[in-house]
């Protein structure tokens, strides 16, 4: 098997086979934590963090894994994984652990890091996988934090409210009211709202790839034409 | 729209019009309701009104726009106009201009262009902005205004009217002009203990229920004028029948049952019809081409579920209204019914099987 670069893997993670916006994974947190943009960054962390080491394990293990029983395999991997999360969470970021508590363990069931373990892990060496683990982790963070952040803004009117409790207090200066006064529209706050502005991200998202497409296209065609000059 | 075309052979006569001239003769019957709605409720509601259309009409052309369509004859049809009319009518008259503005935004830009234009919205886009404002901004949505007619003393002119519509209503004193719906105030009263016939007293006449002065959202209140549009569009052949009479009839029948049951705990089925939004939900709302099932059969059962809807809601739940979000769950059935009471496919049974024909004999002699 070809070795894949660390770049194709970059662009994997982060863009073009982005976890919600190309796989369409990992919609059950996405959609239950990101009222707040503190949130998705606190829950994007720690699947990053479980994303990494269960690339690394699974890579590692490949070779002693049969192939028939490797998805419970896979599954009681990440589950530990998790579970050791979960504790480290609840001991050094406890006010985050009672906001995003709940949905830490739902972490074993999100299909992004056992799809990444059985489609990347499971083929190669432990290094790329703990780098595909971290890209794929970062581009989840990236959409996660992106989605609390919009449905905050309109939800709530500010950023980053109890980033002191994620960053420690030294970052509390992240945490600002966009608008003062501001009576909050409720339904960006709900579920309902996570959904809407997925959509629209995701419509944006195809759009700029539309408009990279259509470049490229017209740069091809210009290159063609001054061949045949 | 009619569901069952008649199997004809060519050729077609074609009816002319089209989609606007059927949105034309939705805004003609909706014309004597929403005047009256406007005249009771004064300058902030006309400013409103305004609002919330040219809104409608404005997002729908960027969102033409945004996805390459032609913006004239998508813009030209008049639904946009007629999703931001709805929407007026069933907002609070005096309500703030943001909320016309965020309304048409969600009605006509999440509520049907997402979906893809006019045709493939699953839900009734003013429905869909109707519930996400009342349970964004539930204050602003639930302040009712007595009605304060143009011209009679203490009714805002027109510098009060922009005051209130776009400055906050600064310097007036809107709750000491607001008033409870019928509907509300007859929830409020029952869930403090009270019977009904202590009740009924303090709510308007029936009179004044079916004219519509009394505190409502903008054009809901003056069920008869709602119903004169309503037989308006019947005459015109632009709705059918089964929808409007299915939704009244089967809030009427559950009213009267539980009615009779216990006259002290639910109120009668005049008071379901005329207090609330009932008319203009039966005859303008759920009988959305788009949003409603296409066959007869089919809008018999969407009508009544969606009555049935609007009085368990009204009844049991915690929203005194519930026209919205019944019409709302009643559209998500839509293609469920519309799967169950297929028509009769030509030449087939209606279990599917082909039509039995007399066995052909050879033909005789001659």
């Amino acid at each position: 098997m070809s070795q894949v670069g660390f770049g194709e893997i970059t662009r994997e993670g982060l863009w073009t086979n982005n976890v919600v916006f190309a796989q369409l994974l990992a919609l059950c947190p996405l959609l239950a934590v990101t009222g707040t943009a503190t949130n998705g960054l606190g829950m994007g962390l720690a699947s990053t963090a479980v994303l990494i080491t269960s690339g690394l394990v699974v890579s590692l293990l490949r070779g002693a894994i049969a192939t028939d029983v490797r998805i419970p395999a896979f599954i009681l991997i990440i589950a530990t994984l998790v579970t050791l999360v979960d504790m480290a969470m609840n001991a050094w970021l406890h006010e985050l652990y009672k906001v995003l508590g709940l949905f830490i363990p739902l972490i074993v069931t999100n299909c992004a890091i056992l799809g990444r373990a059985e489609a990347f892990a499971s083929r190669h060496d432990p290094l790329r996988s703990a780098y595909d683990g971290l890209m794929m982790g970062v581009g989840f963070t990236l959409v996660l934090v992106l989605l609390g952040a919009v449905r905050e803004i309109i939800g709530a009117g500010t950023l980053f409210a109890d980033a002191a409790l994620l960053l420690g207090p030294g970052m509390a200066f992240l945490e600002t009211v966009l608008i003062p006064d501001y009576k909050g529209f409720l339904l960006f706050v709900l579920p309902p709202g996570a959904f809407i502005v997925l959509g629209f991200l995701m419509a944006g998202k195809r759009l700029i790839d539309f408009r990279i497409e259509r470049r490229a296209e017209a740069r091809r065609a210009a290159a063609a034409d001054a061949m045949e000059v | 729209m009619s569901g069952l075309t008649p199997l004809v052979p060519a050729p077609f006569a074609h009816q002319g019009g089209g989609v606007t001239r059927l949105m034309v003769l939705v805004m003609v019957a909706l014309t004597p309701a929403t005047g009256y709605g406007l005249y009771l409720f004064g300058w902030p509601a006309i400013f409103l009104f305004l609002v919330t259309v040219l809104s409608a009409v404005v997002f729908e052309a960027l969102s033409l726009v945004v996805g390459g369509r032609r913006v004239g004859p998508f813009l030209g049809d008049g639904s946009a106009v007629l999703t931001g009319w709805i929407l007026a009518l069933t907002l609070p008259p005096w309500a703030p201009w943001w909320i016309g503005v965020v309304g048409a935004f969600i009605a006509v830009v999440i509520g049907k262009q997402v979906f893809g234009g006019l045709g493939q919205n699953l839900f009734n886009p003013a429905m869909v902005a109707r519930v996400a404002l009342l349970i964004s901004f539930p204050l602003e949505m639930t302040r009712w205004m007595q009605p304060l007619p143009i011209g009679t003393p203490g009714a805002p002119g027109i510098l009060d009217g922009l005051a209130i519509t776009f400055g906050g209503g600064s310097g007036i004193d809107l709750d000491a002009l607001s008033g409870a719906s019928a509907l509300g105030h007859v929830k409020t009263e029952l869930d403090r203990g009270l019977a009904l016939p202590d009740i009924l007293p303090s709510v308007a006449s029936w009179e004044a229920l079916g004219l519509g002065q009394v505190p409502g959202s903008l054009g809901e209140t003056s069920a008869a004028l709602l119903l004169i549009g309503g037989l308006f569009l019947l005459a015109t052949r632009v709705i059918r029948w089964q929808i409007p009479v299915a939704m009244l009839g089967s809030l009427a029948l559950a009213a009267t049952l539980t009615h009779l049951i216990d006259p002290a705990r639910y109120p009668d089925a005049v008071f379901h019809l005329l207090g609330g939004s009932a008319m203009l939900g039966a005859f303008f709302i759920a009988t959305d081409y788009v949003t409603s099932p296409v066959t007869a059969r089919g809008q018999l059962i969407f009508g009544a579920g969606c009555g049935v809807l609007v009085f368990v809601i009204r009844t049991w739940a915690g929203y005194p209204e519930g026209v919205a979000f019944a019409v709302l769950l009643m559209n998500a059935m839509v293609p469920l019914i519309d799967r169950w009471v297929r028509p009769r496919v030509f030449g087939r049974t209606a279990t599917g099987k082909p039509l039995s024909y007399p066995s052909s004999k050879e033909p005789s002699d001659g």
